[in-house]
Protein backbone atom coordinates (compact mmCIF):
# COMPACT_ATOMS: atom_id res chain seq x y z
CA UNK A 1 0.00 0.00 0.00
CA UNK A 2 2.65 2.62 0.78
CA UNK A 3 4.61 1.91 -2.26
CA UNK A 4 1.75 2.14 -4.61
CA UNK A 5 0.69 5.36 -2.66
CA UNK A 6 4.57 6.46 -3.46
CA UNK A 7 4.33 5.46 -7.33
CA UNK A 8 0.96 6.63 -7.98
CA UNK A 9 0.23 9.78 -5.64
CA UNK A 10 2.98 11.53 -3.56
CA UNK A 11 4.63 12.43 -7.01
CA UNK A 12 1.33 14.14 -8.49
CA UNK A 13 0.92 15.75 -4.62
CA UNK A 14 4.29 17.26 -5.37
CA UNK A 15 3.78 18.32 -8.44
CA UNK A 16 0.55 20.25 -7.72
CA UNK A 17 1.78 21.26 -4.20
CA UNK A 18 4.79 22.98 -6.12
CA UNK A 19 3.32 24.04 -9.57
CA UNK A 20 6.67 26.58 -10.26
CA UNK A 21 9.25 24.34 -9.29
CA UNK A 22 7.36 21.63 -11.60
CA UNK A 23 6.70 23.88 -14.24
CA UNK A 24 10.72 24.75 -14.32
CA UNK A 25 11.41 21.06 -14.52
CA UNK A 26 9.30 20.73 -17.62
CA UNK A 27 10.60 23.61 -19.24
CA UNK A 28 14.38 22.40 -18.43
CA UNK A 29 13.20 19.03 -20.13
CA UNK A 30 11.72 20.66 -23.09
CA UNK A 31 14.81 22.56 -23.64
CA UNK A 32 17.13 19.85 -23.68
CA UNK A 33 14.39 17.95 -26.15
CA UNK A 34 14.96 20.56 -28.49
CA UNK A 35 18.79 19.28 -28.60
CA UNK A 36 17.74 15.45 -28.80
CA UNK A 37 15.68 16.74 -31.35
CA UNK A 38 18.36 18.20 -33.64
CA UNK A 39 20.58 15.24 -33.31
CA UNK A 40 17.73 13.04 -34.18
CA UNK A 41 16.77 15.42 -37.06
CA UNK A 42 20.21 14.44 -38.55
CA UNK A 43 19.48 10.77 -38.93
CA UNK A 44 15.82 11.22 -40.30
CA UNK A 45 16.81 13.50 -43.05
CA UNK A 46 19.18 11.13 -44.27
CA UNK A 47 17.03 7.76 -43.10
CA UNK A 48 14.13 9.89 -45.55
CA UNK A 49 16.17 10.32 -48.52
CA UNK A 50 18.80 7.43 -49.14
CA UNK A 51 17.01 4.36 -46.43
CA UNK A 52 19.69 4.32 -45.34
CA UNK A 53 20.12 4.70 -40.88
CA UNK A 54 23.29 6.53 -40.62
CA UNK A 55 25.23 5.63 -37.52
CA UNK A 56 27.93 7.78 -38.08
CA UNK A 57 25.64 11.19 -36.76
CA UNK A 58 26.61 11.41 -33.79
CA UNK A 59 30.50 11.40 -35.37
CA UNK A 60 29.63 13.69 -37.61
CA UNK A 61 28.23 16.46 -34.42
CA UNK A 62 32.09 15.55 -33.22
CA UNK A 63 33.62 16.21 -36.40
CA UNK A 64 32.19 19.07 -36.68
CA UNK A 65 32.29 20.37 -33.68
CA UNK A 66 35.65 19.43 -33.51
CA UNK A 67 36.66 21.24 -36.91
CA UNK A 68 35.17 24.49 -35.46
CA UNK A 69 36.75 24.30 -32.20
CA UNK A 70 39.74 23.74 -33.90
CA UNK A 71 39.68 26.48 -36.10
CA UNK A 72 38.76 28.83 -33.88
CA UNK A 73 41.98 27.72 -31.73
CA UNK A 74 43.96 28.84 -33.87
CA UNK A 75 42.67 32.35 -33.96
CA UNK A 76 40.34 31.88 -37.34
CA UNK A 77 37.17 34.28 -36.37
CA UNK A 78 33.75 32.42 -35.64
CA UNK A 79 32.01 33.37 -38.21
CA UNK A 80 34.84 32.31 -40.63
CA UNK A 81 35.25 29.37 -38.36
CA UNK A 82 31.56 28.41 -39.24
CA UNK A 83 31.53 28.71 -42.74
CA UNK A 84 34.64 26.81 -43.30
CA UNK A 85 33.00 23.90 -40.59
CA UNK A 86 30.26 23.63 -43.13
CA UNK A 87 32.21 23.32 -46.14
CA UNK A 88 33.82 20.59 -44.40
CA UNK A 89 30.40 19.08 -43.79
CA UNK A 90 29.69 19.17 -47.63
CA UNK A 91 33.19 17.95 -48.13
CA UNK A 92 32.58 15.46 -45.95
CA UNK A 93 29.00 14.48 -47.97
CA UNK A 94 31.05 14.42 -50.97
CA UNK A 95 33.59 11.65 -50.19
CA UNK A 96 31.33 9.93 -48.34
CA UNK A 97 28.93 9.56 -51.48
CA UNK A 98 31.77 8.93 -53.85
CA UNK A 99 33.59 6.11 -51.55
CA UNK A 100 31.02 4.85 -49.35
CA UNK A 101 27.23 5.16 -50.82
CA UNK A 102 28.14 4.54 -54.84
CA UNK A 103 29.65 1.50 -54.80
CA UNK A 104 27.40 -0.22 -52.77
CA UNK A 105 24.37 1.11 -54.01
CA UNK A 106 21.80 -1.56 -54.35
CA UNK A 107 23.36 -3.70 -51.16
CA UNK A 108 20.89 -4.24 -48.88
CA UNK A 109 20.07 -2.13 -45.82
CA UNK A 110 22.33 -4.30 -42.83
CA UNK A 111 25.51 -3.71 -45.46
CA UNK A 112 24.60 0.51 -45.78
CA UNK A 113 24.45 0.84 -42.19
CA UNK A 114 27.80 -1.55 -41.08
CA UNK A 115 29.23 1.06 -43.67
CA UNK A 116 28.00 3.71 -41.51
CA UNK A 117 29.78 2.35 -38.60
CA UNK A 118 33.00 2.35 -40.47
CA UNK A 119 32.12 6.32 -41.43
CA UNK A 120 31.76 6.64 -37.53
CA UNK A 121 35.12 5.01 -36.40
CA UNK A 122 36.83 6.71 -39.62
CA UNK A 123 35.23 10.02 -38.36
CA UNK A 124 36.44 9.49 -34.72
CA UNK A 125 40.05 8.74 -35.45
CA UNK A 126 40.47 11.03 -38.15
CA UNK A 127 38.68 14.20 -35.81
CA UNK A 128 41.05 13.00 -32.97
CA UNK A 129 44.71 12.62 -35.27
CA UNK A 130 44.11 15.86 -36.94
CA UNK A 131 42.66 18.11 -33.64
CA UNK A 132 44.05 15.91 -30.50
CA UNK A 133 41.63 14.13 -28.44
CA UNK A 134 41.61 16.68 -25.59
CA UNK A 135 38.24 18.57 -24.18
CA UNK A 136 37.83 21.56 -25.90
CA UNK A 137 35.96 24.45 -24.31
CA UNK A 138 33.97 26.17 -27.00
CA UNK A 139 32.41 29.51 -26.96
CA UNK A 140 30.48 31.04 -30.05
CA UNK A 141 29.45 34.08 -28.38
CA UNK A 142 25.56 32.89 -27.32
CA UNK A 143 24.76 34.65 -24.38
CA UNK A 144 24.94 32.21 -21.55
CA UNK A 145 23.20 33.43 -18.46
CA UNK A 146 20.92 32.47 -15.90
CA UNK A 147 17.56 34.80 -15.37
CA UNK A 148 14.15 34.36 -13.66
CA UNK A 149 11.09 34.23 -15.13
CA UNK A 150 7.19 33.87 -13.46
CA UNK A 151 9.83 32.75 -10.47
CA UNK A 152 11.35 30.01 -12.83
CA UNK A 153 14.97 29.96 -12.92
CA UNK A 154 15.70 29.42 -16.68
CA UNK A 155 19.49 29.85 -18.80
CA UNK A 156 19.36 32.32 -21.53
CA UNK A 157 21.73 29.83 -23.38
CA UNK A 158 19.09 27.32 -23.56
CA UNK A 159 16.54 29.92 -25.12
CA UNK A 160 18.99 30.53 -27.84
CA UNK A 161 19.55 27.05 -28.44
CA UNK A 162 16.04 26.09 -28.42
CA UNK A 163 15.16 29.12 -31.00
CA UNK A 164 18.24 28.20 -33.03
CA UNK A 165 16.65 24.47 -33.12
CA UNK A 166 12.77 25.26 -33.62
CA UNK A 167 14.22 27.65 -36.71
CA UNK A 168 16.38 25.15 -37.96
CA UNK A 169 13.12 22.13 -37.70
CA UNK A 170 10.59 24.76 -40.02
CA UNK A 171 13.11 25.76 -42.35
CA UNK A 172 13.89 22.28 -43.11
CA UNK A 173 9.99 21.25 -43.39
CA UNK A 174 9.32 23.91 -45.49
CA UNK A 175 12.13 23.27 -47.67
CA UNK A 176 11.38 19.80 -48.28
CA UNK A 177 7.50 20.66 -48.54
CA UNK A 178 7.72 23.33 -50.95
CA UNK A 179 10.77 23.45 -52.90
CA UNK A 180 11.69 21.35 -56.32
CA UNK A 181 15.04 20.00 -54.63
CA UNK A 182 12.70 19.28 -51.43
CA UNK A 183 10.48 17.75 -53.96
CA UNK A 184 13.21 16.04 -55.22
CA UNK A 185 14.18 14.52 -52.06
CA UNK A 186 10.65 12.79 -50.95
CA UNK A 187 10.98 11.37 -54.67
CA UNK A 188 13.96 9.57 -54.20
CA UNK A 189 12.93 9.03 -50.39
CA UNK A 190 10.05 6.89 -51.80
CA UNK A 191 11.45 5.16 -54.95
CA UNK A 192 14.77 5.22 -56.59
CA UNK A 193 14.19 3.46 -59.99
CA UNK A 194 11.12 6.14 -60.51
CA UNK A 195 13.17 9.06 -59.58
CA UNK A 196 15.91 8.11 -61.93
CA UNK A 197 13.05 7.49 -64.58
CA UNK A 198 12.08 10.90 -64.25
CA UNK A 199 15.74 12.02 -64.70
CA UNK A 200 15.88 13.29 -60.77
CA UNK A 201 20.02 12.31 -60.29
CA UNK A 202 20.78 10.12 -57.13
CA UNK A 203 24.19 11.28 -56.64
CA UNK A 204 23.39 15.18 -56.66
CA UNK A 205 20.48 14.07 -54.03
CA UNK A 206 22.82 12.23 -51.79
CA UNK A 207 25.36 14.66 -51.54
CA UNK A 208 22.44 17.19 -51.01
CA UNK A 209 21.24 15.02 -47.98
CA UNK A 210 24.72 14.29 -46.24
CA UNK A 211 25.67 17.91 -46.36
CA UNK A 212 22.32 19.11 -44.79
CA UNK A 213 22.89 16.01 -42.46
CA UNK A 214 26.18 17.19 -41.72
CA UNK A 215 24.95 21.05 -41.60
CA UNK A 216 22.33 19.97 -38.63
CA UNK A 217 25.14 17.79 -36.81
CA UNK A 218 27.46 21.10 -36.89
CA UNK A 219 24.68 23.27 -35.35
CA UNK A 220 24.10 20.17 -32.65
CA UNK A 221 27.98 20.27 -32.35
CA UNK A 222 28.04 24.14 -30.89
CA UNK A 223 24.95 23.35 -28.28
CA UNK A 224 26.25 20.60 -26.81
CA UNK A 225 29.51 21.59 -27.31
CA UNK A 226 28.87 24.69 -26.13
CA UNK A 227 27.28 22.98 -22.72
CA UNK A 228 29.59 20.42 -22.27
CA UNK A 229 32.71 20.82 -24.38
CA UNK A 230 33.95 19.09 -27.13
CA UNK A 231 35.17 15.74 -26.28
CA UNK A 232 34.99 12.14 -27.72
CA UNK A 233 31.89 11.46 -25.39
CA UNK A 234 29.60 14.34 -27.83
CA UNK A 235 29.52 11.13 -30.50
CA UNK A 236 27.97 9.37 -27.69
CA UNK A 237 24.19 11.53 -28.21
CA UNK A 238 23.86 9.85 -31.12
CA UNK A 239 22.35 7.06 -29.17
CA UNK A 240 20.24 9.47 -27.57
CA UNK A 241 18.76 10.34 -30.61
CA UNK A 242 17.64 6.72 -30.97
CA UNK A 243 14.73 6.56 -28.85
CA UNK A 244 13.86 10.11 -30.02
CA UNK A 245 13.83 8.61 -33.40
CA UNK A 246 11.72 5.40 -32.35
CA UNK A 247 9.15 7.51 -30.53
CA UNK A 248 8.67 10.04 -33.99
CA UNK A 249 8.54 7.86 -36.75
CA UNK A 250 12.34 7.23 -38.19
CA UNK A 251 10.78 9.37 -41.61
CA UNK A 252 9.20 11.98 -39.80
CA UNK A 253 10.62 15.33 -39.17
CA UNK A 254 7.34 16.54 -36.81
CA UNK A 255 8.08 13.06 -35.38
CA UNK A 256 11.65 14.11 -34.42
CA UNK A 257 10.76 17.09 -32.71
CA UNK A 258 7.94 15.47 -30.39
CA UNK A 259 10.06 13.02 -29.98
CA UNK A 260 13.22 14.86 -28.50
CA UNK A 261 10.58 16.79 -26.40
CA UNK A 262 9.05 14.14 -25.13
CA UNK A 263 12.24 12.67 -24.20
CA UNK A 264 13.37 15.61 -22.93
CA UNK A 265 10.75 15.95 -20.42
CA UNK A 266 9.81 13.04 -19.70
CA UNK A 267 13.25 11.84 -18.37
CA UNK A 268 13.89 15.22 -16.22
CA UNK A 269 10.27 14.70 -14.66
CA UNK A 270 10.82 10.85 -13.67
CA UNK A 271 13.85 11.52 -12.84
CA UNK A 272 13.03 14.27 -10.35
CA UNK A 273 9.71 12.65 -9.15
CA UNK A 274 9.76 9.22 -9.26
CA UNK A 275 13.81 8.77 -9.16
CA UNK A 276 14.22 9.01 -5.59
CA UNK A 277 12.22 5.70 -5.15
CA UNK A 278 14.96 3.64 -6.37
CA UNK A 279 18.14 5.90 -5.64
CA UNK A 280 17.57 8.20 -8.19
CA UNK A 281 19.43 7.99 -12.68
CA UNK A 282 16.31 7.12 -14.04
CA UNK A 283 17.59 9.59 -17.13
CA UNK A 284 20.07 7.53 -18.23
CA UNK A 285 17.95 4.76 -19.23
CA UNK A 286 14.20 6.44 -19.09
CA UNK A 287 14.36 7.30 -22.46
CA UNK A 288 15.37 3.48 -23.85
CA UNK A 289 12.71 2.13 -21.38
CA UNK A 290 9.58 4.41 -23.11
CA UNK A 291 10.96 3.47 -26.47
CA UNK A 292 10.60 -0.41 -25.74
CA UNK A 293 7.06 0.67 -24.58
CA UNK A 294 6.54 2.02 -27.79
CA UNK A 295 8.10 -1.00 -30.06
CA UNK A 296 5.96 -3.04 -28.46
CA UNK A 297 2.44 -1.01 -29.19
CA UNK A 298 3.19 1.42 -32.14
CA UNK A 299 6.35 0.25 -33.63
CA UNK A 300 6.30 3.20 -36.77
CA UNK A 301 6.18 6.00 -34.31
CA UNK A 302 3.99 8.55 -33.49
CA UNK A 303 4.29 10.10 -36.60
CA UNK A 304 6.37 7.40 -39.20
CA UNK A 305 4.31 5.82 -42.02
CA UNK A 306 2.72 3.34 -41.37
CA UNK A 307 3.81 0.14 -42.40
CA UNK A 308 1.63 -2.26 -44.69
CA UNK A 309 2.76 -5.06 -47.18
CA UNK A 310 0.30 -5.55 -49.70
CA UNK A 311 0.31 -9.18 -51.15
CA UNK B 1 -6.30 3.80 -88.96
CA UNK B 2 -2.08 3.25 -89.63
CA UNK B 3 -2.69 5.29 -93.23
CA UNK B 4 -4.48 7.84 -92.06
CA UNK B 5 -1.57 8.98 -89.55
CA UNK B 6 1.70 10.25 -90.31
CA UNK B 7 4.63 7.52 -89.08
CA UNK B 8 8.37 8.98 -89.59
CA UNK B 9 11.37 8.32 -89.69
CA UNK B 10 12.96 5.76 -86.91
CA UNK B 11 13.17 7.53 -83.57
CA UNK B 12 14.50 4.32 -81.61
CA UNK B 13 16.80 1.67 -83.41
CA UNK B 14 18.19 -1.50 -81.18
CA UNK B 15 20.55 -3.26 -82.89
CA UNK B 16 21.93 -6.53 -82.36
CA UNK B 17 21.39 -6.74 -78.77
CA UNK B 18 22.19 -9.24 -75.93
CA UNK B 19 22.02 -9.14 -72.28
CA UNK B 20 23.01 -11.45 -69.98
CA UNK B 21 22.91 -11.77 -65.92
CA UNK B 22 26.20 -13.91 -64.90
CA UNK B 23 25.26 -17.03 -67.01
CA UNK B 24 21.38 -16.56 -67.71
CA UNK B 25 21.05 -14.92 -71.33
CA UNK B 26 17.83 -12.48 -71.06
CA UNK B 27 18.29 -11.05 -74.43
CA UNK B 28 20.23 -12.68 -77.40
CA UNK B 29 20.36 -10.84 -80.32
CA UNK B 30 17.38 -8.90 -80.79
CA UNK B 31 17.01 -5.95 -83.35
CA UNK B 32 14.03 -3.92 -83.26
CA UNK B 33 12.81 -0.10 -84.64
CA UNK B 34 10.74 2.50 -83.47
CA UNK B 35 9.16 5.15 -85.69
CA UNK B 36 8.22 7.94 -84.93
CA UNK B 37 4.40 9.23 -83.70
CA UNK B 38 3.94 4.64 -83.79
CA UNK B 39 2.75 2.53 -81.03
CA UNK B 40 5.40 -0.06 -81.17
CA UNK B 41 3.78 -3.07 -78.96
CA UNK B 42 6.33 -5.58 -77.63
CA UNK B 43 4.97 -8.88 -76.24
CA UNK B 44 6.00 -12.50 -75.12
CA UNK B 45 5.60 -14.87 -72.92
CA UNK B 46 6.53 -14.62 -69.23
CA UNK B 47 10.25 -14.75 -69.42
CA UNK B 48 11.06 -13.46 -72.37
CA UNK B 49 12.59 -10.56 -71.58
CA UNK B 50 10.44 -7.52 -72.69
CA UNK B 51 10.93 -5.74 -69.45
CA UNK B 52 14.86 -6.26 -70.00
CA UNK B 53 14.45 -4.92 -72.92
CA UNK B 54 12.91 -2.16 -71.78
CA UNK B 55 15.12 -1.46 -68.79
CA UNK B 56 18.09 -1.43 -71.89
CA UNK B 57 16.01 1.32 -73.68
CA UNK B 58 15.77 3.64 -70.83
CA UNK B 59 19.64 3.02 -69.55
CA UNK B 60 19.03 0.52 -65.89
CA UNK B 61 20.53 -2.07 -67.63
CA UNK B 62 23.68 -2.14 -69.85
CA UNK B 63 24.17 -4.53 -72.64
CA UNK B 64 27.09 -6.50 -73.29
CA UNK B 65 26.86 -5.88 -77.07
CA UNK B 66 24.98 -4.06 -79.41
CA UNK B 67 24.11 -0.77 -79.78
CA UNK B 68 21.10 1.34 -79.38
CA UNK B 69 20.69 4.39 -81.87
CA UNK B 70 18.32 7.28 -80.49
CA UNK B 71 17.11 10.46 -82.50
CA UNK B 72 19.87 9.93 -84.90
CA UNK B 73 22.65 9.62 -81.95
CA UNK B 74 24.46 6.01 -81.38
CA UNK B 75 24.66 5.84 -77.46
CA UNK B 76 26.65 2.74 -75.96
CA UNK B 77 26.32 3.24 -72.29
CA UNK B 78 23.19 5.03 -70.84
CA UNK B 79 22.04 6.18 -67.44
CA UNK B 80 18.71 6.41 -66.78
CA UNK B 81 18.25 10.18 -65.90
CA UNK B 82 20.16 10.69 -68.83
CA UNK B 83 17.75 8.71 -70.70
CA UNK B 84 15.43 10.69 -68.92
CA UNK B 85 17.31 14.19 -70.22
CA UNK B 86 17.18 12.91 -73.61
CA UNK B 87 13.45 12.43 -73.93
CA UNK B 88 12.60 8.97 -73.03
CA UNK B 89 9.90 8.33 -69.41
CA UNK B 90 8.43 5.33 -68.72
CA UNK B 91 6.10 3.78 -66.14
CA UNK B 92 6.91 0.15 -64.44
CA UNK B 93 5.49 -2.96 -64.42
CA UNK B 94 4.33 -2.36 -60.55
CA UNK B 95 4.13 1.25 -60.37
CA UNK B 96 6.52 2.77 -59.15
CA UNK B 97 5.38 6.47 -57.72
CA UNK B 98 6.16 8.51 -55.10
CA UNK B 99 3.49 6.75 -52.13
CA UNK B 100 3.78 9.56 -49.69
CA UNK B 101 3.56 12.56 -52.25
CA UNK B 102 0.43 13.73 -53.64
CA UNK B 103 -0.64 13.28 -57.34
CA UNK B 104 -0.40 16.79 -58.74
CA UNK B 105 3.43 16.58 -56.68
CA UNK B 106 3.77 13.34 -58.06
CA UNK B 107 3.37 14.68 -61.83
CA UNK B 108 5.47 17.52 -61.08
CA UNK B 109 8.39 16.12 -60.21
CA UNK B 110 7.85 14.75 -63.56
CA UNK B 111 8.64 18.45 -64.88
CA UNK B 112 11.58 18.30 -62.82
CA UNK B 113 14.18 18.24 -66.00
CA UNK B 114 12.20 21.08 -67.50
CA UNK B 115 13.09 23.15 -64.37
CA UNK B 116 15.63 25.76 -65.81
CA UNK B 117 16.82 27.59 -62.72
CA UNK B 118 19.75 26.44 -61.39
CA UNK B 119 20.40 24.43 -58.19
CA UNK B 120 20.33 27.36 -55.80
CA UNK B 121 17.08 28.91 -57.19
CA UNK B 122 15.92 25.68 -56.66
CA UNK B 123 16.22 25.08 -53.43
CA UNK B 124 13.80 28.14 -51.99
CA UNK B 125 10.70 29.12 -53.43
CA UNK B 126 10.58 32.61 -54.08
CA UNK B 127 11.41 35.24 -56.64
CA UNK B 128 12.11 33.05 -60.16
CA UNK B 129 12.01 29.78 -58.60
CA UNK B 130 8.31 30.73 -57.70
CA UNK B 131 7.11 32.13 -60.86
CA UNK B 132 8.43 29.15 -63.04
CA UNK B 133 6.54 26.79 -60.08
CA UNK B 134 3.71 28.47 -61.42
CA UNK B 135 4.13 27.81 -65.03
CA UNK B 136 4.61 24.48 -64.61
CA UNK B 137 2.05 23.58 -62.34
CA UNK B 138 -0.12 24.92 -65.23
CA UNK B 139 1.08 22.22 -67.40
CA UNK B 140 0.52 20.11 -65.07
CA UNK B 141 -3.18 21.10 -64.37
CA UNK B 142 -3.70 20.40 -67.94
CA UNK B 143 -2.29 16.87 -68.21
CA UNK B 144 -4.27 15.97 -64.58
CA UNK B 145 -7.63 17.43 -66.76
CA UNK B 146 -6.36 15.20 -69.54
CA UNK B 147 -6.32 12.03 -67.99
CA UNK B 148 -9.38 12.80 -65.71
CA UNK B 149 -7.89 13.13 -62.47
CA UNK B 150 -8.85 15.94 -61.14
CA UNK B 151 -10.89 14.78 -57.82
CA UNK B 152 -8.10 12.89 -56.73
CA UNK B 153 -4.85 16.29 -56.91
CA UNK B 154 -4.18 16.21 -53.46
CA UNK B 155 -4.85 12.69 -52.54
CA UNK B 156 -1.50 11.12 -51.70
CA UNK B 157 -1.04 8.55 -54.14
CA UNK B 158 -0.36 5.83 -51.80
CA UNK B 159 -4.46 5.79 -50.58
CA UNK B 160 -5.23 5.17 -54.46
CA UNK B 161 -6.88 2.01 -56.14
CA UNK B 162 -4.61 0.67 -58.37
CA UNK B 163 -6.04 1.44 -61.52
CA UNK B 164 -5.43 5.19 -60.74
CA UNK B 165 -2.22 5.32 -59.81
CA UNK B 166 -1.38 3.32 -63.09
CA UNK B 167 -3.18 6.46 -64.52
CA UNK B 168 -1.01 8.84 -62.10
CA UNK B 169 2.40 7.15 -63.33
CA UNK B 170 1.23 7.68 -66.90
CA UNK B 171 0.87 11.36 -65.85
CA UNK B 172 4.07 11.67 -65.00
CA UNK B 173 5.98 10.12 -67.33
CA UNK B 174 3.96 12.46 -69.74
CA UNK B 175 4.63 15.42 -67.67
CA UNK B 176 7.95 15.21 -69.31
CA UNK B 177 6.80 15.64 -72.86
CA UNK B 178 8.51 12.69 -73.57
CA UNK B 179 10.07 11.92 -77.50
CA UNK B 180 9.25 8.33 -76.45
CA UNK B 181 6.91 7.01 -73.97
CA UNK B 182 7.78 3.48 -72.83
CA UNK B 183 5.16 1.75 -70.85
CA UNK B 184 5.42 -2.13 -68.98
CA UNK B 185 2.19 -3.36 -69.17
CA UNK B 186 -0.11 -0.44 -68.62
CA UNK B 187 -3.23 -2.54 -68.38
CA UNK B 188 -1.90 -5.46 -66.28
CA UNK B 189 -3.94 -6.12 -63.15
CA UNK B 190 -6.99 -3.71 -64.42
CA UNK B 191 -10.62 -4.60 -64.77
CA UNK B 192 -12.08 -3.75 -68.53
CA UNK B 193 -13.43 -0.53 -67.68
CA UNK B 194 -10.01 0.26 -66.29
CA UNK B 195 -8.58 -0.78 -69.63
CA UNK B 196 -10.90 0.80 -71.54
CA UNK B 197 -9.96 4.11 -70.20
CA UNK B 198 -6.13 3.18 -70.43
CA UNK B 199 -6.55 2.23 -73.81
CA UNK B 200 -8.30 5.71 -74.83
CA UNK B 201 -5.25 7.68 -73.15
CA UNK B 202 -2.93 5.68 -74.92
CA UNK B 203 -4.23 6.80 -78.24
CA UNK B 204 -5.15 9.76 -77.07
CA UNK B 205 -1.96 10.91 -76.32
CA UNK B 206 -0.61 9.14 -79.33
CA UNK B 207 -2.78 11.18 -81.26
CA UNK B 208 -2.69 15.09 -79.73
CA UNK B 209 1.03 15.19 -78.58
CA UNK B 210 2.29 12.61 -81.33
CA UNK B 211 4.13 11.14 -78.71
CA UNK B 212 5.71 7.41 -79.91
CA UNK B 213 5.15 4.62 -77.39
CA UNK B 214 6.54 1.45 -76.99
CA UNK B 215 4.73 -0.72 -74.56
CA UNK B 216 4.73 -4.17 -73.02
CA UNK B 217 1.50 -5.76 -72.88
CA UNK B 218 -0.14 -9.23 -72.05
CA UNK B 219 -3.72 -8.86 -73.55
CA UNK B 220 -3.60 -9.75 -77.03
CA UNK B 221 -6.89 -7.89 -77.87
CA UNK B 222 -5.56 -4.43 -76.90
CA UNK B 223 -2.11 -5.19 -78.33
CA UNK B 224 -4.09 -6.20 -81.42
CA UNK B 225 -6.04 -3.09 -81.12
CA UNK B 226 -3.82 0.06 -80.23
CA UNK B 227 -0.30 -0.68 -81.53
CA UNK B 228 0.91 -0.08 -85.37
CA UNK B 229 3.26 -2.70 -84.82
CA UNK B 230 4.22 -5.38 -82.77
CA UNK B 231 7.49 -7.10 -81.71
CA UNK B 232 7.51 -10.58 -80.29
CA UNK B 233 9.94 -12.08 -77.89
CA UNK B 234 10.58 -15.63 -76.87
CA UNK B 235 13.14 -16.89 -74.41
CA UNK B 236 15.02 -13.22 -75.52
CA UNK B 237 14.87 -13.77 -79.07
CA UNK B 238 13.03 -11.94 -81.54
CA UNK B 239 10.49 -14.72 -83.04
CA UNK B 240 8.39 -11.90 -85.09
CA UNK B 241 7.68 -8.26 -86.19
CA UNK B 242 5.70 -6.93 -87.93
CA UNK B 243 1.96 -5.25 -88.31
CA UNK B 244 -0.70 -6.99 -85.85
CA UNK B 245 -2.66 -8.28 -88.38
CA UNK B 246 0.43 -10.54 -89.71
CA UNK B 247 2.12 -11.18 -86.32
CA UNK B 248 -1.34 -12.70 -85.40
CA UNK B 249 -0.91 -15.38 -88.30
CA UNK B 250 2.54 -16.37 -87.32
CA UNK B 251 3.03 -19.84 -86.77
CA UNK B 252 5.96 -19.57 -84.24
CA UNK B 253 4.22 -17.00 -82.29
CA UNK B 254 1.55 -19.56 -82.02
CA UNK B 255 3.55 -21.65 -81.05
CA UNK B 256 5.23 -19.61 -78.49
CA UNK B 257 1.78 -18.45 -77.13
CA UNK B 258 0.12 -21.93 -76.88
CA UNK B 259 3.06 -24.24 -76.83
CA UNK B 260 4.29 -26.44 -79.18
CA UNK B 261 2.73 -30.35 -79.35
CA UNK B 262 5.99 -32.76 -78.93
CA UNK B 263 6.28 -35.62 -81.13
Amino acid sequence: MEVLNAIFVLPFVDMFSEPIFFAEVVVGGLLTGVMYSLVALGFVLIFKASGVFNFAQGAMVLFAALTLVGLMEKGVPVWLALIIAAGVMVIVAVIIEKLVLRPLVNQPDIILFMATIGITFFLEGFGETVWGSDIHRLDVGIPDAPFEIGGMLLNEFDIWAAAIGAAMVGGLALFFRYTVIGRALRAVADDHQAALSVGIPLKTIWIVVWSVAGFVGLVAGIMWGTKSGVQFSLSLIALKALPVLILGGFTSIPGAIVGGLIIGVGEKVAEIYWGPLIGGAIENWFAYMLALVFLLFRPQGLFGEKIIERV
Amino acid sequence: MTETRNIGDTLLKVDNISLSFGGVKAITGVSLEIREREICAIIGPNGAGKTSMLNVINGFYHPQEGTITFGGEVRRKMRPHLAAQGGIARTFQNVALFTGMSTLDNIMTGRNLKMKRNFLWQAINIGPARKEELEHREFVERIIDFLEIEAIRKTPVGRLPYGLQKRVELGRALAAEPKLLLLDEPMAGMNVEEKEDMCRFILDTNDEFGTTIGLIEHDMGVVMDLSDHVVVLDHGEKIADGVPDVVRADQNVIDAYLGVAHE
